[in-house]
């Protein structure tokens, strides 16, 4: 018996990508794989992915799971590029019709 | 690599918290620490619209919405009622901001906690009732320019010192009561293991940075919070019944460098800043004493 309105539509219904201005390119030859910006990623939507396909520093983090940011909910924070220890996340002006 | 923190993610993405949002990494590290048996409790606060509107909801484990003066009370019965169906097992966390804490929660939090329920109340401290536009409450620190404390020709910033709650409920007994920041994520997690090890209420104090109110730009998130840290400003600490142990800042920085990258302390002179460097001086002295000497509070029963 529900006695109460319950909300059970997910979020992910909502697209967030309108409210970006910057959005955040990750230099792949540079990252290292430390995985700082999806700790620190307010909206949780950095996924950790096999990254087998994108480039990196070295043999050895070629074979890890590389970040990878899901442009349809990043808002443009820029945590992620203020965090990153190699500095490897560089914020661009997002432009209309772009992405 | 190796992940620092659980992988598990219990907040999904698409809610409607602002650029940068401290309150959300807030809850997105809790519930990592909670895992999935979990039933969270939110009163009026930001958190009560980062869901978005009504069929929306972020979080993969139950919220239960209570009003803003309820949140110690809807915790309680909660507890009550999936005990008496045998779920023991369920973490139930109360989750409201230094408002719903601070001032119009704290008669029922204070029942609640001594009433002795094993619950969890988390009190993400943005510092100010950023939800409905940055109006000054009972955590607000000495210093802090807000939509109710202005400052233009008059200097009307707080005049009143942060009331600090962790300490209201050490003084009260509560076996658990601990301070953590969105910064050191590792730290905040390492303690809510702690705290499920221990059956009663359990008090967690967590420094959430809010670019829209404390007017910094929102990639500074987690250095403000860790510049809190650094500064003495918010000295984290964890107590377990009788004794506290310090977490010591391992990079100190002054108060000054804290304060001079946020918009609401700008108007500060030297005079001010001096000032609050002496009380965060005074007061690291205070917690490092009472780490040595033990805190004496009355037995549990």
């Amino acid at each position: 018996m529900i006695m109460a309105p319950i909300a059970d539509v997910s979020s992910r219904v909502n697209h967030t990508d309108s409210w970006r201005i910057q959005k955040p390119i990750i230099d792949y030859s540079k990252c290292i794989r430390c995985m700082i910006c999806w700790k620190f990623c307010p909206d949780a939507c950095i996924d950790v992915v096999d990254g087998g396909a994108i480039a990196a520093p070295s043999e050895r983090t070629l074979k890890m799971e590389a970040p990878v940011i899901d442009m349809d909910y990043c808002k443009g924070c820029g945590i992620c590029a203020n965090e990153c220890p190699e500095k490897c996340i560089e914020m661009v002006l997002d432009e209309k019709g772009e992405d | 690599m190796p992940f620092s923190i659980p992988e598990e993610e219990l907040m999904e993405p698409g809610h409607t918290a602002c650029h940068g949002c401290g309150a959300t990494l807030a809850m997105r590290y809790v519930l990592k620490g909670m895992g999935e048996k979990t039933v969270v409790s939110v009163p009026a606060a930001c958190w009560a619209v980062i869901p978005g509107a009504m069929p929306n909801r972020t979080l993969k484990v139950p919220m239960v919405y209570t009003p803003f003066a309820a949140t110690g009370a809807v915790i309680s019965g909660l507890r009550g009622s999936l005990d008496i169906q045998g779920k023991s097992d369920y973490n139930v966390v109360g989750f409201a901001g230094d408002g719903g804490t601070a001032d119009i929660g704290l008669q029922s939090l204070s029942g609640a906690m001594e009433r002795g329920h094993n619950v969890f109340y988390i009190m993400y401290d943005n510092e100010a009732y950023m939800n409905t536009g940055v109006q000054r409450s009972g955590s607000t620190p000495f210093g802090a320019e807000t939509t109710t404390t202005p400052v233009g020709k008059e200097r009307n910033f707080k005049k009143q010192q942060k009331k600090i709650v962790a300490d209201l409920m050490i003084a009260q007994g509560v076996p658990y009561v601990a301070t953590a920041t969105i910064a050191y994520p590792e730290d905040l997690i390492r303690k809510i293991g702690n705290a499920k090890k221990i059956s009663g209420p359990k008090f967690i104090q967590i420094l959430a940075p809010c670019p829209t109110g404390w007017y910094y730009p929102p990639e500074k998130s987690v250095e403000v919070s860790r510049q809190a840290v650094q500064s003495g400003i918010f000295p984290l600490f964890e107590y377990i019944n009788g004794s506290i142990k310090v977490t010591k800042p391992s990079k100190p920085i002054s108060v000054r460098e804290y304060v001079s990258g946020q918009k609401r302390f700008a108007h500060l002179d030297d005079n001010d800043i001096e000032k609050i460097q002496n009380t965060v001086n005074k007061r690291m002295r205070y917690l490092l004493s009472m780490e040595k000497e033990g805190i004496f509070v009355l037995p549990a029963q």
